[in-house]
């Protein structure tokens, strides 16, 4: 940086020296320049809900990961958390973003101000009925058992989509799908050799790693059950429809749950989806007042 | 990539001034050194710059866009566009030969190769990871990985059982 003193001075540079909204990262448009034209005979309003279930569900795992800041066992670990909940911020701002350039932007744009980016309205300004999240990334972290087999459960389920999603006729969402492989293989290893050595590991680290299989386990019905858009996106060529990715789901937990000496429980029957419309508990309001608490008291801060 | 042909208004290369941009994080390399700087071309006056992310979440995208208008606007390039690309995803095989030696020399291990990802699912990798990296500091191979992340979200934090001192190490994507 040969012109400059500091980062800061780069972006207000930028902006011409007036500052920009302080809660988001609105100094950067994640699509800028990106083609964001809707493929033929895909319905615009689809797709947006689709990216939001995708986004929501980024969103609010890197949320329950950044929990973990300054309370992790170790403090690598701390770091790995950090990194792992930054790329799925990453993942969610442009799936959110592409939200937004399609138009699906709800209520939050009447609460958002006009200079807010959609990413952020959208991140910011939706109450906790307006999000379709799954159930297994709101649910409470629990100890460091249950949230590294937690982890493992919601990295494995997205890879899995993600791979398949690199070959969606949208080329926006297909392209953020094959930069998210990379980041969630990585991820999903990350979690599984923690739960090796967990559950393969002390009486205690067993006990609470089961514990955590358990606890997150029945979860995974509402993650792997199709909703009616991803139905008719799926059909468009568009989508990943959860069925198809169940038993490649199946056969890597399998394999880690073996490996770790933990019992695989029972595969759960399916439910109609909870998370994916708008159904949450507290867990995710209080999850939300968090994030979006002081967004909302100052709308129009700016830095 | 293209050639660019001088902005009137310009006596230099709008690519050459481009390429002079250092990366926020690891200043030591430029965007061009890391592969992020994907083309810069002039288009009917305006010079357009494309980059593509490092990881999904790297914040120093914004910072990477603002250094470049700047560069290119105290360069007398007055119309600039800094476009992002999302596809194909950055590979760290992008960095080129000249950016592997500036990290070694800056203390950081560069990447080795990076995996393979053809269509279909990704094979489960549960053995210790089988990443090695020389020490940039004695050169010694015997090192050990000490967190599979680091302080930046391309790197990984390693020890060399030689010399005993850490390192960063770019992690392979």
């Amino acid at each position: 940086m040969p012109h400059e003193e500091t980062v800061y001075d780069a972006l207000d540079h930028a902006h011409g020296g007036e500052g920009h909204w302080a809660f988001g990262t609105g100094f950067d448009e994640p699509l800028a320049g990106v083609d964001t034209t809707v493929p033929d005979g895909v319905d615009p309003a689809d797709l947006g809900a689709y990216c939001l279930m995708l986004g929501d569900d980024a969103l609010v795992l890197a949320q329950r990961l950044t929990q973990w800041i300054t309370a992790a066992p170790e403090l690598e670990e701390e770091v790995a958390i950090g990194n792992t909940a930054l790329d799925l911020l990453g993942q969610a701002r442009l799936l959110l973003a592409r939200a937004g350039s399609v138009g699906v932007l709800g209520r939050s744009r009447e609460r958002a101000t006009d200079s807010i980016p959609d990413e952020d309205a959208l991140a910011y300004f939706r109450d906790a009925d307006e999000f379709c999240n799954t159930g297994l990334v709101e649910a409470e972290n629990g100890d460091f058992g249950q949230t590294v087999v937690r982890l493992l459960v919601a990295s494995t389920v997205r890879l899995a989509v993600f791979a398949r999603l690199r070959e969606s006729r949208d080329p926006v969402l297909a392209a953020i799908a094959a930069k998210g492989v990379n980041e969630l293989a990585y991820h999903r290893d990350h979690a599984a050799r923690w739960v090796l050595r967990l559950g393969d590991g002390t009486a205690e680290s067993h006990r609470r790693a089961q514990d955590g299989v358990d606890a997150v386990w029945p979860l995974l019905a509402d993650v792997l059950t199709a909703t009616d858009v991803e139905r008719r996106l799926v059909a468009a060529g568009v989508a990943v429809d959860p069925a198809d990715v169940r038993e490649e789901v199946r056969d890597v937990l399998t394999t880690v749950l073996e490996r770790a000496t933990l019992r695989v429980p029972g595969w759960p029957a399916d439910t109609p989806p909870r998370g994916r419309a708008g159904k949450h508990g507290p867990e995710l309001t209080a999850l939300l007042e968090t994030l979006q608490g002081l967004a909302r008291q100052h709308p129009a801060a700016t830095w | 990539m293209t050639a660019v042909t001088a902005h009137p208004a310009a006596a230099t290369d709008p690519r050459a001034v481009a390429e002079t941009v250092t990366d926020p994080e690891l200043p030591a390399l430029t965007l061009a050194d890391l592969g992020v700087l994907r083309d810069v071309r002039v288009h009917d006056g305006t010079v357009v710059v494309d980059i593509t992310p490092t990881y999904s979440g790297c914040p120093a995208m914004g910072v990477m866009r603002a250094d470049l208008l700047h560069a290119l606007h105290s360069a007398g390039f007055d119309d600039v566009e800094v476009r992002t690309v999302l596809s194909p995803a950055w590979s760290s095989d992008w960095i080129s030969e000249a950016g592997r030696r500036k990290l070694a020399a800056a203390g950081i291990a560069p990447p080795g190769r990076a995996p393979v990802r053809p269509a279909g699912p990704v094979p489960l990798q549960l053995g210790p990871s089988r990443r090695t990296a020389s020490c940039p500091l004695c050169g010694s191979p015997d090192t050990e990985e000490l967190s599979e992340f680091g302080a930046t979200a391309c790197k990984a934090l390693r020890r060399c059982r030689s010399c005993r001192e850490p390192f960063e190490h770019v992690k392979e994507i």
